[in-house]
């Protein structure tokens, strides 16, 4: 009921696209990329979400789109909402947020190191983050193929086998009997 | 390269303008020779007793095995009643235990750390994922195989080993340092190039000299 009138309140300012309550303190609301920096700047200002708890993407390859989700926290009301905003894959650029809440820089360079999403004019962006001399397509989009690139990049040692644990345990207590 | 290590002027406080280039003048450019026993049998037999009583571990935790280290220290375990210590510098310490997974990061700063340690030196790969990589053996950021990288005397398996298995490891170690066997440093340094070049390999801005001491 709390997510559904501060959504109510929004509206009356913003376009907004879908609400999914997941919780009595927690929603999402869809909105388009435009709408997101006034969005999250009246939120901060005027609804007291002033913490900024994440920012991370989602790769939907087979609807050519990434999601960045903008989780934001109310201290004083125990409440929080996360914003959706989908952007084309074929283009990943969004809006920097890093004049609203420093920390987003951070999560900016991450995403643009795994998932190659740009923001521009966000600080120390082209600087390496997490991976050191990484060429090629970022490690997190889901067409990079982890396994293919371990084989090629890393040698296997002989021997390794795998089992299906409940298989082995049932081979290892009752053996032969199996069914028993 | 980082701009640190690029070939450049700098000017001297009394105004000379001098060529510097970081990776051949602030480091040797010999690579490591192999050392053969120096002294008769009988003696190298008491040095290499003297040797698996002192073993001083880098105090450098690679992954999450660096917390079953922790418990040696206690009253508990107490490894330092085996002549076991854990030091802060890879100058005092001739024991490299790698405790856990590897990223490719990390294996750069490794490579950098046992370089710099004095030989004969030790390492003990600790866990299934210096074996063959354990629980993640698709990764696209961590090793493999620990002795394509470097020269592992002992492994210890396990997901992770508890305190009890790393003592165990540690006297096994101590056995082939008695025997004579734990000839890491100079394996390294025999198969130099060959470890140079899986080294390089993975970690793809070697933005650091070849020799590291």
């Amino acid at each position: 009921m709390v997510m559904q009138a501060l959504y109510d309140t929004l509206k009356q300012r913003f376009p907004l696209g879908e609400l999914t309550v997941q919780r009595d303190n927690l929603a999402f609301i869809t909105v388009e990329a435009v709408r997101l920096y006034p969005l999250l700047r009246y939120l901060r200002d005027h609804e007291g979400f002033s913490h900024l708890v994440l920012l991370t993407a989602v790769d939907w390859l087979e609807d050519g789109q990434f999601q960045l989700t903008y989780l934001l926290n109310n201290r004083a009301k125990c409440q929080d909402v996360g914003l959706r905003v989908m952007i084309p894959r074929d283009k990943p650029e969004m809006e920097s947020i890093h004049d609203l809440w420093p920390a987003a820089a951070t999560y900016q360079r991450e995403l643009r190191e795994m998932f190659g999403i740009d923001f521009p004019g966000s600080p120390r962006l082209e600087e390496e983050f997490i991976l050191e001399g990484w060429h090629g397509i970022p490690p997190y989009r889901r067409d990079f193929d982890t396994l293919a690139y371990a084989r090629e990049t890393f040698r296997d040692r002989p021997g390794r086998e795998t089992r299906d644990p409940a298989q082995h345990m049932k081979q290892q207590l009752y053996g032969d009997k199996g069914d028993v | 390269m980082k701009e640190e290590l690029l070939k450049r002027i700098v000017k001297t406080p009394d105004g000379q303008e001098i060529e510097v280039d970081p990776l051949l003048d602030y480091y040797c450019q010999e690579g490591p020779t192999v050392q053969p026993p120096a002294y008769t049998a009988i003696i190298e037999k008491l040095f290499n007793w003297a040797r698996s009583e002192s073993l001083w571990i880098l105090g450098f935790g690679t992954g999450c095995g660096a917390i079953e280290m922790r418990p040696l220290m206690t009253p508990r375990f107490d490894a330092y009643r085996y002549g076991i210590q854990w030091r802060p510098t890879p100058r005092q310490s001739n024991l490299f235990v790698i405790s856990g997974y590897l990223s490719t990061k990390t294996l750069k700063r490794v490579i950098r750390s046992y370089e710099q340690m004095q030989g004969p030196k030790y390492v003990v790969g600790l866990g299934s994922c210096t074996i063959n990589g354990g629980m993640y053996w698709d990764s696209y950021n961590t090793i493999k195989r620990l002795d394509d990288y470097l020269p592992v005397d002992v492994y210890i398996a396990g997901c992770m080993p508890r305190p009890e298995a790393l003592l165990a490891g540690f006297e096994e170690l101590k056995k082939i340092i008695r025997a004579g066997k734990a000839e890491g440093a100079n394996l390294y340094a025999k198969n130099f190039e060959w470890y140079k070049a899986n080294q390089k390999s993975v970690i793809h801005d070697w933005d650091m000299p070849d020799y590291n001491w």
